[in-house]
């Protein structure tokens, strides 16, 4: 068994996406530390574009194909199941976003290797790889060893910083042979389906009130955009008052919808699960309430109350007019 | 068109969770169990399908947690038969074992879709919805918000960040992990409930047991209170005028 760290690469549009990058990264840290190389899988119709983002590797495996131009979980995983039970590496990290989530479980039971989600950090301790995950939305952080020869980890978007420069070297492209008899996807790409146009674009907004499930029921929506309107910003929120039909789904923030780095992010009745702070925490200035003390929200804030918003937004939009905050306009 | 839809009981967050003396699980008497929010859309897209296309919809849930609240809720929603399968253990199993166990009884049985929520969370070594797809050599697609079937097969939307999405066509059988329903989860009446609770049936079914434990535990731990944010205190218009103060002396708004 080999000490290499293999990395599932993700694009979108063409385009490498950011959470590929950090987690190369992380990767080729730990690989190094441990002797071993940092590998990139890479499956695509055309890796022009792909492959210079990609320098931090040492390898890149590359596997070419008209049908692996967008993502599909079954074409995708039966590859990369077949590369891996071919030379299993120490770890393999894919991203806890859509596309590494149809994979990471199915490609566990497939191989039978073992698999862990939302991690946010990777150590190596006494030559020992330790994984943290968190679960209970943010409320708990597990600590687990990577015991098993091979293990699949998903890695929460935003846990690694990009690295600031590209190594000038040159990865070594090498060609995935795909064994011909791999099992046709019974998963077909239809067409992409392209965000709902025509509402304000929030990760172009410098000021956002961002609501949460805290705000109790969408009688009290109003409130919010009160303030969102005395502030000069505008009012978005977690998936659960999005789920609940209260604001479309342009104004979701996290990992299954927009992320915004406002100058200011007011987070109200926001608990600060890791698929939320995941949109939004490279905020500038991150300002949270919310009724739980232990709220993960004040972990990611600049500052915090612990008091009722529904209470407090009245008298925010008061305070905000008194002292003429908007900008004049 | 027979649906299987898979729930779990899971923590309700707005209760405090403790972690239990060996430091390395989650004290369960601490717990108060809600069903897992995902799995409530699964079930709310199951009875979609049932309405749209007369589906008949099947739950099952492992006897861990409060499940039997959660089974005759489901009844009471309208699912057609509803199934706690029997661990044969105390311990909550993992998700590898939980869907080796899922997996033995629903084996050979005439499912066309197996729908379960997309994550839940306490899911550590990944989702039970792709396990069992593995383990049964189905196809699986996660994240999805919508659901139709057309000519033995379906037709999803699984989402992506930025508010993309991706129509795929999924050959039947297969699993699919909802992340949220068309519609928000329907509300049961309490009365209702009762009702249902009289008379509901749960069959029980015994599941071949599974004792993986891919995962090893070093600890536990809650993040550290207190740290990251300064804390603003005082009456909530004390809070409102800081708040306030803070973005003006910052030209935020500016
Ligand atoms: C694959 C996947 C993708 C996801 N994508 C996203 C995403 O894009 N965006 C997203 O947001 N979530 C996403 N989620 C969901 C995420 O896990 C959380 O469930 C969600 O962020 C929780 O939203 P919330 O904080 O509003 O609700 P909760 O977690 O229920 O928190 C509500 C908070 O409000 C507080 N509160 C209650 N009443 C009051 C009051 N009167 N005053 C003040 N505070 C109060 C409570 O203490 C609590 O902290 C995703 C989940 C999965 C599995």
């Amino acid at each position: 068994m080999s000490n290499d760290v293999w990395v599932v690469a993700e694009h979108a549009r063409g385009q490498l996406s950011e959470s590929t990058l950090e987690t190369v990264g992380k990767g080729r840290e730990l690989a190094h530390a441990t002797g071993g190389k940092l590998v990139a899988l890479l499956l695509t119709d055309d890796e022009r574009n792909q492959i210079n983002s990609l320098a931090a590797a040492d390898l890149i495996l590359l596997a070419r194909r008209p049908e692996f131009r967008e993502f599909t979980p079954e074409a995708y995983g039966g590859a990369i199941e077949a590369a891996l039970k071919e030379a299993p590496p120490r770890l393999v990290l894919m991203g806890s976003t859509s596309v590494g989530l149809d994979l990471l479980s199915v490609l566990s039971a497939r191989t039978g290797f073992a698999c862990l989600d939302s991690c946010t950090r990777l150590d190596l301790r006494a030559s020992q790889l330790l994984a943290t995950c968190q679960i209970y939305g943010g409320k708990l952080f597990v600590e687990v060893a990577l015991s098993s020869a091979t293990t699949l980890v998903a890695v929460v978007p935003g846990s690694f910083a990009k690295p600031a420069d590209q190594p000038s070297g040159r990865p070594e492209v090498r060609e995935l042979t795909l064994p011909a008899d791999l099992p046709v996807s019974r998963i077909t790409f239809h067409r992409l389906i392209e965000p709902p146009s025509g509402d304000v674009d929030i990760t172009k907004v410098p000021i956002l009130v961002a609501v949460g499930r805290g705000i109790q029921n969408a009688d009290n929506l109003p409130l919010a955009g009160e303030l969102a309107e005395a502030l000069g910003g505008a009012v978005c929120a977690s998936r659960p008052v999005i789920d609940q039909g209260w604001l479309p789904l342009t104004r979701q923030v996290g990992k299954s919808g927009m992320t915004v780095k406002p100058k200011l992010y007011l987070a109200l009745g926001i608990s600060g699960a890791p698929e939320h702070l995941e949109g939004m925490k490279q905020s500038e200035l991150i300002v949270a309430v919310n009724t739980d003390p232990k709220a993960p929200i004040f972990g990611a804030a600049h500052y915090g109350a612990v008091t009722d918003v529904v209470e407090l937004i009245p008298m925010l939009t008061e305070e905000a007019r008194k002292q003429g905050l908007k900008k004049a306009s | 068109m027979n649906i299987a839809v898979l729930t779990k009981q899971v923590a309700d967050l707005v209760e405090g969770i403790e972690i239990d003396a060996s430091g390395r699980a989650v004290d369960r008497d601490s717990i108060r169990y809600i069903l897992s929010e995902s799995d409530d859309h699964a079930l709310e897209e199951a009875l979609l399908l049932k309405e749209r296309s007369q589906a008949h919809v099947e739950v099952f849930s492992l006897e861990t947690g409060e499940v039997r609240d959660g089974l005759c809720t489901a009844l009471a929603k309208g699912a057609d038969r509803v199934v706690m399968i029997l661990a044969g253990q105390e311990t909550p199993p993992s998700n590898h074992a939980a869907a080796r166990m899922f997996a033995s009884v629903l084996k050979g049985l005439p499912f066309d879709l197996i729908l379960t929520g997309v994550r839940a969370i306490d899911d550590l070594d990944g989702s039970v919805g792709g396990l069992l797809a593995g383990y049964l050599g189905l196809p699986y697609v996660g994240l999805v918000r919508k659901v139709e079937l057309v000519d033995g097969a379906a037709t999803v939307e699984k989402e992506y960040p930025g508010g993309f999405a991706a129509e795929l066509g999924v050959k039947l059988p297969a699993v699919l992990g909802i992340q949220a329903a068309e519609q928000p989860p329907r509300y049961v009446p309490v009365t209702r409930l009762r009702q249902v609770m009289k008379t509901a049936q749960v069959e029980e079914q015994e599941a071949e047991p599974a004792s993986e434990e891919p995962v090893s535990v070093e600890r536990m731990y809650k993040p550290e209170e207190g740290a990251g944010a300064a804390m603003l205190s005082g009456s909530a218009e004390e809070i409102a005028r800081q708040i306030v103060n803070l973005l003006s002396e910052r030209r935020v708004t500016r």
